[in-house]
C-alpha cells in the first residue's frame, strides 16, 4: 500500500505534479527502524524543503514487486525521483548532513 | 477410531523419514557422478573460483537442467550481469533463458548496484533483498535458486559488518525457505571467497579453478566439502563445450554405455570379412605390432573410410599431418582431399610435449569440436615417455569409455618394445589397455627365408565371428591386401615362398589353396 503524505501548503497552491522535489521512501513494515526513517525524512523536509516536496512511502511487504521495479537491495531506501539526477539514501536518515547530501539540498 | 490413528502412516502424501541428505540433480554430466547424485537439496551450495573459471556457467546449467529436465522451476539473482546479458552467454549452449521465462520455468532478477549513487545515512538492513528473493521465489515456486555473486555487494555498500551478518542471514534464510541454493563466489587470496561466504555456507562446497599449464588452460573441479555425503575428493578436469559444463571423472565409470549392433567397415573389405562383417560401431579397437608392421595404414584406412560420409579425428603422435598424408597417398590414400572437405582432422602433437592429463583435455576438448564417429589415437605407447603405465592405463580406461559413451569408434595403435618376442602378447607394450578393448588386431612382421614379410590376425574381437586365421597382409600402391593363406607341408608360407607356392597350385590347376576357401567365410559358422 501507498501511502502519500504531501505537506499541505503547495498542494494549495499548486497541482502535485509540479513539486520540486518527489521523494520516496521504501521500509519493511513499520519497524521502529522504520518509523524513525519516515519522522526524520518529515523533520528534513519541513526543515530545508518546506513546501516544496512530496514524499511517497511505500511498504515492501504490501507492494513486494516493487523492490524489483525500483532496484532496492537495502531498506530504508529513500529515492529522490525529482529533480533529475536520481539519487538514493539508505538507512534511518539519521545522519541529516548525508541525507541532505544524497538529496543534493545545500 | 483407531483407524483414525493409523490413518497418516498410509497417507500418501507423507514424506518418507528422509535417510542421510537427499540431493538435487544438476543435470551435468560427470557432475552428478561425482557427488553420487547431485547437490544437497533444500540447502545453499558454494561454488568458488577465480574470474573466468565458469562459476556462473555451472551455477547457470544448474538451473537450466532442474527447470528443463527436472521439473524444478529456478530463480536467479544476478548481482554482476544483466538478464539480457547472462541470456547471450549461454545462449552458446542452446540454453533459452527468455523462453524459459517466458514459460515461467524461471525468473531472472537483476540486482545492480551502484555506489555512487548511493548514500548510506544512518542504520539498514537487506530486508528489500529478501522481499525481493521471496517475490521472485514465489512467483513461480521456485525450487531452485541461483546467486551470482552476492559478494559485488560489499562493492556497493560500505557497511561490512552489516553486509556480513545479512549475508548470513540470508544463507540461513534460504535453508529456511527449502530452495537448493547456488551461490557463487570470487576466490580470495588465502580464503576460498574474497569476503569469507564459505563460514557461512557448511553444506557444500565446490571449487574451480582455471590453471595454464604450457600454454594450454585445463578447467578442474573439486569438491572441497559436502557435509554428510560421500565424494569424489581429487580434482576433475571439466569442459565447457556446446552443451554446458562436462566433468570427467576418473574414478567413477560405470560400464553403462549402448551397445551398437551396427557394423562400420574397416576400409578394407577382406579384413572386414575376418572380423566377421567389419568392427562395431562405437567400439574400441587395439591394432598392435612392431615397427613397420603396417599399425598406422590399417589407422588410416578407416580414419579414410569413415571421413567419405561421417568425420573422422586422428591423433599423430609421430608424424606431422602433411607426412601421413604424404605416407599413406602412397597406398592410396587420399587423405588430403577429406582434410579439405573437413571430413578428416589430423592433429599432430609430441606426447612429451605436455602432461598426460592435458593431452587427455586436449583430446576432449578436440573430440567436442570436431565430433567425429571415429577418433584414431596413433600410437598410445608414445605416452611411456611421459607417464607410467598404471597411469597411462587410466588415461586410456577413460578416454575410452568416454568415447564409447558418446558412441565414437575408437581405434588405438601400439607399437611394441624392441626386443621382445614379437606376437602381440606383451601387456607392456600395450600399455596394459588390452582388457578395455573390443577388437585387438595383431600385425606381425617377421623375416623368413631373406624377406621381411607381414601377416596380420584377429587376437580377439568381443560379439563376431572373427577368423582364427593368421593372414599375410601386403601393403602396396593399391592399399592393403590380405593374401589367402598358403599352406604347405610345413605350415604358412609368405611372400616369395607362397608366390612360388601358388604358381605352383596354378600349373598343377589347383592343389593345396586351402586358405582360399576357408579365408572367405573365416572362421564363421557355416
Amino acid at each position: 500500500m501507498t501511502m502519500t503524505i504531501t505537506t499541505k501548503a503547495p498542494r494549495a497552491k499548486k497541482p502535485k505534479v509540479d513539486c520540486e522535489y518527489v521523494l520516496r521512501l521504501f521500509v519493511s513494515g513499520l519497524t521502529p527502524r522504520s518509523q524513525r526513517a519516515i519522522d526524520n525524512l518529515q523533520h528534513i523536509c519541513e526543515r530545508y524543503l518546506a513546501g516544496r516536496h512530496r514524499i511517497e512511502v511505500i511498504d515492501l511487504y504490501q507492494s513486494p514487486e516493487r523492490a524489483h521495479d525500483e532496484q532496492i537491495i537495502a531498506v530504508p531506501t529513500l529515492l529522490k525521483v525529482r529533480p533529475f539526477p536520481p539519487k538514493r539514501v539508505i538507512g534511518d536518515l539519521s545522519h541529516v548532513d548525508k541525507v541532505l547530501q544524497g538529496l543534493d539540498i545545500k | 477410531m483407531s483407524a483414525f490413528t493409523q490413518e497418516p502412516a498410509f497417507a500418501p502424501s507423507r514424506p518418507k523419514a528422509p535417510l542421510g541428505i537427499g540431493k538435487a540433480l544438476t543435470g551435468i554430466s560427470g557432475l552428478d557422478e561425482l557427488t553420487s547424485g547431485g547437490l544437497p537439496r533444500g540447502r545453499p551450495t558454494l561454488i568458488c573460483g577465480g574470474a573466468g573459471c565458469g562459476k556462473t556457467v555451472l551455477g547457470l546449467e544448474f538451473l537450466v537442467r532442474g527447470a528443463t529436465d527436472h521439473g524444478e522451476p529456478g530463480a536467479i539473482f544476478s548481482f554482476e550481469e544483466s538478464g539480457n546479458e547472462l541470456a547471450a552467454n549461454v545462449a552458446s549452449f542452446g540454453f533459452d533463458l527468455p523462453g524459459l521465462v517466458a514459460q515461467k520455468k524461471l525468473v531472472v532478477d537483476h540486482v545492480r548496484i551502484d555506489r555512487n549513487q548511493i548514500e548510506e545515512a544512518g542504520d539498514y538492513d537487506l530486508e528489500g533483498l529478501f522481499i525481493r528473493l521471496a517475490h521472485a521465489i514465489d512467483s513461480i515456486g521456485a525450487k531452485r535458486v541461483l546467486l551470482d555473486t552476492p559478494e559485488v555487494l560489499f562493492a556497493g555498500l560500505a557497511n561490512k559488518e552489516i553486509l556480513r551478518s545479512e549475508l548470513h542471514r540470508l544463507l540461513r534464510w534460504l535453508k529456511e525457505k527449502g530452495v537448493t541454493a547456488v551461490i557463487t563466489g570470487e576466490r580470495g587470496e588465502s580464503t576460498l571467497t574474497r569476503h569469507g561466504l564459505e563460514e557461512y555456507v557448511s553444506d557444500c562446497v565446490i571449487l574451480l579453478d582455471l590453471r595454464v599449464h604450457d600454454q594450454i588452460s585445463t578447467r578442474r573441479l573439486r569438491v572441497v566439502k559436502y557435509r554428510g555425503a560421500r565424494h569424489g575428493t581429487d580434482e576433475y578436469p571439466f569442459l565447457i563445450g556446446d552443451h554446458g559444463i562436462s566433468v570427467l571423472p576418473l574414478s567413477s565409470l560405470q560400464l553403462v554405455h549402448e551397445a551398437s549392433t551396427e557394423r562400420i567397415s574397416s576400409g578394407n573389405s577382406e579384413l572386414d570379412r575376418m572380423l566377421g562383417g567389419g568392427y562395431y560401431r562405437g567400439s574400441s579397437i587395439l591394432v598392435s605390432g612392431g615397427s613397420g608392421s603396417g599399425k598406422t595404414s590399417v589407422a588410416a584406412c578407416l580414419a579414410s573410410t569413415r571421413g567419405r560420409d561421417e568425420r573422422a579425428l586422428y591423433f599423430s603422435f609421430e608424424e606431422s599431418p602433411a607426412q601421413l598424408i604424404r605416407n599413406m597417398s602412397s597406398i592410396g590414400l587420399n587423405l588430403a582431399n577429406l582434410v579439405k572437405k573437413k571430413r578428416l582432422r589430423i592433429i599432430s602433437t609430441r606426447p612429451s610435449g605436455f602432461g598426460l592429463e592435458t593431452h587427455l583435455f586436449a583430446i576432449y576438448q578436440a573430440i567436442e569440436e570436431f565430433k567425429p564417429s571415429v577418433v584414431v589415437l596413433d600410437p598410445i605407447t608414445d605416452f611411456a615417455a611421459i607417464g607410467n603405465m598404471n597411469e597411462i592405463r587410466a588415461m586410456m580406461t577413460r578416454l575410452v569409455d568416454h568415447l564409447k559413451t558418446k558412441g565414437i569408434t575408437a581405434l588405438l595403435t601400439s607399437a611394441q618394445v624392441p626386443g621382445v618376442i614379437d606376437d602381440g602378447s606383451n601387456v607392456e607394450a600395450n600399455a596394459g589397455v588390452s582388457s578395455l578393448i573390443d577388437t585387438w588386431i595383431v600385425l606381425q612382421s617377421f623375416e623368413v627365408a631373406g624377406e621381411r614379410n607381414r601377416a596380420i590376425s584377429v587376437r580377439k574381437s568381443r560379439g563376431t565371428s572373427h577368423s582364427n586365421q593368421v593372414r599375410e597382409f601386403v601393403i602396396s600402391d593399391g592399399g592393403l591386401s590380405l593374401i589367402n593363406t598358403y599352406r604347405d607341408a610345413a605350415g604358412f608360407v609368405t611372400g616369395s615362398a607362397r608366390e612360388a607356392q601358388q604358381r605352383h597350385d596354378a600349373a598343377n590347376g589347383g592343389g593345396t589353396d586351402n586358405g582360399s576357401t576357408k579365408s572367405a567365410g573365416g572362421a564363421s559358422p557355416p
